[in-house]
């Protein structure tokens, strides 16, 4: 039974406003699970709910079920630094940020729901000659795959980001750097949320406060799972559980590359609006962007002490404000108002794993490690592709678990390109 | 009538302060916050709601409050969302309110709160969809954001501190005293932090007898106590955070000697003592945001520490004990008070009741406020008996929220006790106790001995009050529908919001949150996420003890970027490293630029052709460089020609003694990790030399197979990087100038052939001379104590080398082919891919990497080879242009330039790349794109001239 | 902050450490399959819980030894020297 998805736009707003909000429905309904599916999805993050929104509009596969342990959006989803763009070095991982990309641009009309995608650019400093070099390197790789990115040179870099500091006495001076234009930052709740309500609308079953206890592999056949709620049975299982991979696929009874770490994300108190690019540096970490609602939103690199706490040590939030405070000395006067982090589960190439596991009838999308916001859509477009098929979809087939094996990892950690 | 009275308070009314709020001039005193001052100065407006630019008055006298956010000008200081409430008045100050168009008092936007019915929580997700949300975005953007960052604006750095103690106390009110107290009995460190200037807590504005003194006394008492037993003391002090393994997070102010005036302290103790006391927690009732609503507590502390009377005509709303202090202070002090305590009379202590009534005020039990009457200021309040009452203050009480911030960054889980109708501490924490009102006890002795206890103290060593206090919290109520009643004053987020989350299924307490944004302001919901809870309990019919809480977060309040900088700012910040010799270069004129994270020259002079007239005098006559930072890693021991040949790619063992050998290192992943020389000095002595980025890397590699596959006693690792200053000398000159130098070495190159390494002597100090070559010249790299290396540069100047930079020898190294690590491999080159297969093909032995070497990739076809690059014509292909194939129809890169350069030596554009199958593509013209523009290239052997190295001996 | 007990120097704070994988990897010969290599060198525990790690103490006395802790509450039981 779907539920009817009452239609979100101004008129809506002005309608209920006059009727004192009573009209409005709910944005998903809470099941309770049935005993069996076609396609169950574990992790009610944006890739899971991504998923089973396009297995049921895309594949006509309805009977799913997306389990989800606390409240859906509650991991990474919720916890990330919001910033979308595709500027990878190797042509697979361009297909695959570039696909998502693209499916952000239409992604609120599409979902109905306003997910608040500002494509207002993305900037990635140069601080000497050197990097700045190999940064054509990448450019370069990156035009042949077809991302709208270009070199600028300071000036420009002042016009759009005129906070920077233009001292080239400084650590961390601005020699140049890249831009992509359609990179930027999205409301993350709201995607999480706006699949949710259209997957809901199609029927998909969304289960919360439902954890995974067991897994029942028979033959090598994964057939059902036991939850907190309950045994579910299905033909096909996908797992996006993020920093949790590993220890479902333990109890699966298989191994994965994957290493947890915490990544810390911290606002600042909120401002009137002074930044409208995102701005990074890949060498010393930390990059900002600023909220619609004003605050700044930073992050570097990670808290290096596998973690699933998701708290992390002040030293790395120190590491994160001390190089932005020297990029832009402005930013010294505000204070930092919230502090966070998620579990991370980061590979070995830094690039996802997107492929059937192990056990038969048991499919994995994980990997993503810092990454995995911005390719929400496209995660779920390939991701609900194989569970629909039992097969790879073109743009997920080199992200298959076996190039650990075969050595053909894409290592976008080593190209250079900053997560 | 004027709300500062005549006597009292704690200000000195000695020293009158001059301020500036929204451009008219005000006076305070010292010891006043801007709050009070304001108030004083009976400033009602201070400040316009964030969504519907409500006016809004002061709410708090803490860190919990949410309205008075001001734009903070004093000096060189500025500070756009300062907290009226907890910043100390000073002379000069310049105060704006922030958010309004216009002034707090006439804000232009005003009018937006006649449309709040169509902008409830989370509108924005359900419109802005038509064209795209850019057409919106920055309309919206500018009406979002508290204050405004200055871009000229600079905060200097902070100091950061470390402490480590046995017992660390949070808090001076009369728990962490107490405790404070009993932990000075034993022989143990204690450091006690406050965050106001004076200790005390709330025994400053309220009255209590311990140990048989007034509050103040008592607390004056135990001051020098704790003073005289060498307890810590950190005034203005706030433990924003508690972090793994009991590390507390202190921001101090009101530090003379850091530049900022604040300090950051990391202080770990043995044991936390939370004593950070509870927040008061608002009544729910309609227009419960207008300017004149505020705490009773607040109320009571203004009157009390400030001597300001924030209203003349005063409703108390209560339903428990606390606000009885305040009513009877405020009618004492000759308000007109009424106190309407929604408990019948039969729940109220009636000694408490005699008392007020006693004093005159008007008590009205089971009396509950429904809405307060005025726009601009509270002018009246309807009870919900429908008795009308005029005011100008509403002094409201709903009970007491344990502060248990600190608590939870450590994990606790709080509990919720329904009888007291608040959270308490549950699960218990190593190494954290949590006391008083934080652990939600409120009666004074109680308190008193539970705190004493807490630190092992006697039970009869306690402070006792008699002070008694029955009933501070109780359950409250949620409020009926159909009003506007605030829930988070920051946010503008009110119980019909709630309502609306609830409708939408979004009752998780995190997706309530996040869909409302109630709690997720600059004061962190202190006032408003115990409220939320009882409403999100009350209208999904469950028990508040089942929803759950949101995780708080460090910092408790908002700490400033600067401080938490701390010391790492400009230079500090990850340091450079530099050369020795840095001076002595700065002298010649060179022109700096940082290599992989070390200083080094350049070129000399202006560039337009120094680094052509380098090239020239390498080849022809003799220059001199500087390699100091290059790695000079001793490997040691018996065992270290075992240890080399399993850390290199390039077996070491048969590496004669007095020889030099160039080798590659790899990962386990097969990947080209670091290329170098490593020197034989004695059959157990080798010097390891490597890229100046990679030292480090390097360093760690050997050590982790040293300790994983070694007998310890038989190899050691010893970086000797910087005790070494290496000056190399190059050209068809440099032999005849090293002679000159008198290191004791014969230089004939039978004794001292190319790639030998001998021992010398430089003045009375050691040495080291080897003959490599990164130029393809003669050269002879020469190694001194590193204080020696300016003097053994200026001996090669001296004899007439030119100085040489970093830019010409990349040219020069790149004419003979000779790679650098990482900028001519990249993060998939294994050595065969160099040119370099012998060791794949023929060790049997293990050594890092071995077996990635012949995995499937490993062994493909295509793989990117490295390549000669040269173009017809004089422009040289840019530096990583791509290689491009367009043969399938899809252009697609099949590799790219590494190093490109004008050759002078050679009169034409060399360039170094990676390319799929490498010369396999033949001669054949191969394209290149570059930002847009077209580039042809011949692929041809990577090495340019002399490829016999017959120069070498030249 | 966490603190680690480097067997050698004591407790240190845990910017002097760095993490250096699961403790008991054991590095395969030449002639194991392409499996066996893929799983030394990429595939991990990641245990959310107790876990043994090794931890180089590399601002300190440079050893390596093994940590064990657990990775949900951060509780450190115990160090020792590598075997």
């Amino acid at each position: 039974m779907s539920s009817v998805k009452k239609h979100y736009s101004a008129w809506s707003l002005l309608r209920e406003g006059i009727g004192a909000q009573t009209g409005w429905s709910k944005a998903w309904q809470d099941r309770d699970p049935a005993g069996r599916y076609d396609v169950v999805i574990i992790g009610g993050g944006g890739h899971g709910l991504a998923t089973a929104y396009y297995l049921a509009r895309t594949h006509g596969i309805r009977r799913v079920a997306v389990i989800e342990k606390g409240w859906i959006g509650g991991g990474n989803t919720g916890r990330n630094t919001t910033i979308i763009r595709s500027n990878y070095f190797y042509p697979e991982s361009a297909a695959l940020y570039d696909m998502s990309v693209g499916l952000y641009e239409g992604l609120s009309r599409e979902l109905n729901y306003n997910i608040m995608f500002s494509q207002r650019g993305m900037i990635e400093l140069a601080h000497s000659e050197a990097e700045l070099e190999m940064m054509y390197r990448g450019v370069n790789a990156m035009r042949v795959n077809g991302i709208d990115i270009d070199i600028i040179d300071r000036a420009e870099i002042f016009r759009l980001a005129p906070l920077l500091n233009a001292d080239l006495n400084i650590r961390w001076p601005v020699i140049g750097g890249l831009i992509q234009h359609r990179a930027g930052v999205a409301r993350h709740d709201a995607v999480a949320w706006g699949y949710a309500r259209s997957a809901d609308s199609l029927g998909v079953h969304i289960i919360q406060n439902c954890e995974v206890t067991g897994f029942d592999v028979k033959a090598g056949r994964l057939i059902a799972i036991e939850t907190s709620r309950g045994r579910i049975a299905a033909d096909r299982f996908g797992m996006a559980v993020a920093g949790h991979s590993s220890v479902l696929a333990g109890m699966a009874g298989f191994a994965l590359p994957l290493q947890s770490y915490t990544l810390q994300a911290m606002v600042s108190e909120p401002v009137k609006p002074c930044l409208d690019i995102v701005v990074s540096s890949s060498t010393n970490g930390a990059y900002v962007s600023q909220s619609d609602k004003g605050e700044l939103v930073m992050g570097g690199g990670l808290d290096r002490c596998p973690s699933y706490a998701q708290r992390g040590s002040f030293p790395v939030t120190q590491s994160v404000v001390a190089p932005l405070v020297e990029m832009f000395p402005s930013f010294a006067t505000l204070k930092l108002m919230r502090q966070w982090g998620g579990i991370v589960d980061t590979s070995p190439d830094n690039s996802p794993i997107i492929s059937p596991s192990p056990v038969e009838g048991l499919y994995l999308n994980c990997g993503w490690g810092t990454g995995g916001f911005k390719a929400i859509p496209a995660g779920g477009t390939v991701f609900a592709h194989m569970l629909a098929t039992g097969r790879h979809h073109p743009i997920s087939a080199p992200f298959d678990l076996s190039r650990f094996e075969t050595g053909a990892l894409i290592d976008e950690a080593h190209a250079g390109v900053a997560h | 009538m004027n709300p500062r009275m005549a006597q009292g308070g704690a200000i000195d009314r000695t020293k009158r302060l001059s301020f500036v709020f929204d451009g008219v001039s005000y006076e305070g005193f010292a010891g006043d916050t801007i709050a009070s001052a304001l108030l004083a100065n009976g400033v009602r407006i201070i400040g316009r709601s964030f969504k519907y630019h409500r006016p809004r008055g002061i709410y708090s006298a803490g860190p919990e409050e949410p309205n008075a956010i001001l734009d903070l000008r004093h000096g060189a200081r500025h500070d756009p969302n300062a907290r009226a409430t907890l910043e100390p008045l000073a002379d000069g100050m310049d105060l704006r309110s922030i958010h309004a168009n216009g002034t707090a008092a006439r804000d232009r936007l005003a009018f937006v709160d006649r449309f709040a019915r169509f902008i409830p929580s989370a509108f924005y997700y359900k419109t802005f969809m038509w064209p795209n949300w850019a057409a919106y975005e920055h309309r919206i953007r500018s009406l979002a954001g508290l204050g405004r960052l200055d871009p000229a604006s600079r905060a200097a750095s902070a100091a950061h501190c470390h402490a480590e103690v046995d017992i660390c106390i949070v808090g001076s009110g009369p728990s962490g005293l107490a405790a404070a107290l009993a932990a000075t009995q034993s022989d143990k460190r204690v450091m006690l932090i406050e965050e106001r200037p004076e200790l005390g807590g709330s025994l400053l504005h309220r009255a209590a007898t311990i140990d048989g003194s007034q509050s103040a006394a008592w607390v004056s008492r135990v001051s020098q106590a704790l003073q005289d037993r060498g307890v810590q003391v950190l005034r203005r002090s706030t433990a924003v955070g508690l972090y793994d393994h009991n590390v507390l997070t202190v921001i101090q102010k009101d530090v003379p000697t850091s530049a900022n005036g604040e300090r950051l302290w990391l202080v770990r103790a043995g044991r936390i003592v939370v004593a950070t006391g509870a927040i008061e927690r608002p009544l729910l009732f309609a227009n419960n945001d207008r300017p004149g609503v505020m705490l009773a507590d607040a109320a009571l502390s203004y009157l009390r520490r400030y001597a300001v009377k924030p209203g003349k005509r005063v409703v108390v709303a209560t339903g428990n004990d606390s606000a009885y202090e305040t009513a009877l202070a405020l009618c004492n002090a000759g308000s007109v008070v009424h106190l309407a305590d929604t408990r019948p009379e039969s729940e109220i202590d009636p000694a408490l009741a005699a008392a007020v009534r006693g004093a005159g005020v008007d008590l009205l039990p089971a009396a509950r406020i429904d809405t307060v009457i005025g726009r601009r200021s509270v002018e009246a309040v309807a009870l919900d008996n429908g008795r009308r009452i005029a005011a100008d203050l509403v002094a409201h009480s709903g009970g007491w929220t344990p502060s248990l911030h600190l608590y939870c960054h450590a994990k606790g889980k709080p509990q919720w006790d329904s009888v007291a109708g608040g959270y308490r501490p549950g699960s218990k924490v190593a190494g954290i106790e949590t006391v008083g009102a934080a652990a939600g006890l409120w009666d004074l002795d109680a308190m008193l001995q539970h705190a004493t206890a807490s630190v092992g103290g006697q039970p009869g060593e306690a402070p006792r009050s008699g002070t008694k206090v029955r009933q501070w919290t109780a359950p409250l109520a949620a409020p009926g529908s159909g009003k506007r009643i605030w829930v988070d004053l920051q946010n503008d987020v009110t119980v019909s919001d709630i309502e609306l989350a609830v409708r939408e299924n979004f009752s998780a307490v995190e997706h309530l949150k996040r869909y409302t944004t109630i709690g997720m302001g600059t004061d962190q919901g202190k006032t408003s996420n115990v409220n939320a809870l009882t409403v999100l309990a009350a209208r999904t019919s469950q028990e508040i003890s089942k929803l759950g809480t949101t995780t708080f977060r460090p910092p408790y309040v908002p700490v400033s970027m600067a401080t938490i900088a701390g010391a790492e700012r400009g230079q500090l910040q990850w340091p450079i490293r530099r050369l020795p010799a840095e001076n002595t270069h700065r002298q010649e004129g060179a022109y700096f630029r940082d290599y992989g994270g070390v200083l080094r020259p350049a070129w000399y002079g202006v560039e337009a052709d120094a680094i052509a007239h380098e090239c020239v005098a390498a080849r022809n006559d003799a220059v001199v460089f500087d390699a100091s930072s290059l790695g000079k890693i001793e490997v040691i021991g018996p065992a270290a020609a075992a240890l080399l040949d399993f850390v290199y790619y390039t077996p070491m063992s048969s590496l004669g003694v007095g020889r030099a050998r160039y080798g590659l290192t790899l990962s386990e992943g097969g990947i080209v990790a670091d290329d170098g020389v490593v020197l034989r000095l004695a059959s157990n002595h080798f010097v390891v030399s490597c890229s100046s980025s990679h030292v480090a890397g390097m360093v760690a590699q050997l050590e982790a197979w040293r300790q994983d596959r070694f007998d310890l006693g038989q190899v050691f690792i010893h970086d000797a990087t910087a005790h070494w200053a290496t000056i190399a000398i190059s050209g068809p000159r440099s032999k005849r100038i090293v002679a000159g130098f008198e290191l004791g070495v014969d230089l004939d190159d039978a004794r001292l052939p190319h790639m030998g390494v001998a021992q010398a002597a430089f003045g009375s100090r050691s040495a080291r001379i080897a003959r490599v070559s990164f130029t393809g010249e003669r050269s002879y790299e020469i190694s001194v104590p590193a204080t020696l290396g300016a003097r053994l540069w200026q001996s090669a100047r001296d004899a007439g080398a030119s100085p040489m930079g970093i830019e010409a020898l990349g040219v020069l190294r790149a004419e003979k082919g000779y790679i650098y690590v990482g900028q001519d491999t990249d993060g998939e080159t294994m050595p065969h891919d160099l040119g370099m297969a012998g060791p794949r093909s023929k060790r049997q032995d293990s050594y890092v990497g071995d077996r990635s070497l012949i995995t499937p990739t490993a062994s493909k076809a295509n793989r990117k080879r490295l390549v000669g690059i040269l173009t017809d014509g004089s422009t040289p292909i840019p530096t990583g242009a791509h290689a491009i194939d367009s043969n399938a129809g899809r252009k697609r890169s099949i590799g790219y330039v590494t190093s490109s350069y004008r050759s002078v030596h050679l009169g034409h554009p060399i360039a170094l790349g990676l390319i799929e199958g490498g010369l396999h593509l033949g001669s054949t013209s191969v394209d290149f794109e570059h930002l847009g523009q077209s580039f042809k290239g011949r692929l041809v052997p990577p090495c340019f001239l002399d490829p016999k190295g017959v120069r070498l001996n030249a | 902050m966490q603190q680690f007990p480097c067997p050698w120097c004591g407790k240190r704070a845990e910017i002097e450490f760095r993490y250096a994988g699961d403790a008991g990897v054991k590095r395969p010969e030449r002639s194991a399959d392409d499996t066996a290599w893929a799983h030394y060198l990429h595939f991990r525990k990641n245990a959310k819980g107790p876990a043994k790690e090794l931890w180089i103490h590399s601002a300190g006395c440079g050893r390596w030894f093994l940590l064990s802790r657990d990775t949900l509450t951060h509780e450190v039981a115990g160090s020792e020297p590598m075997a």
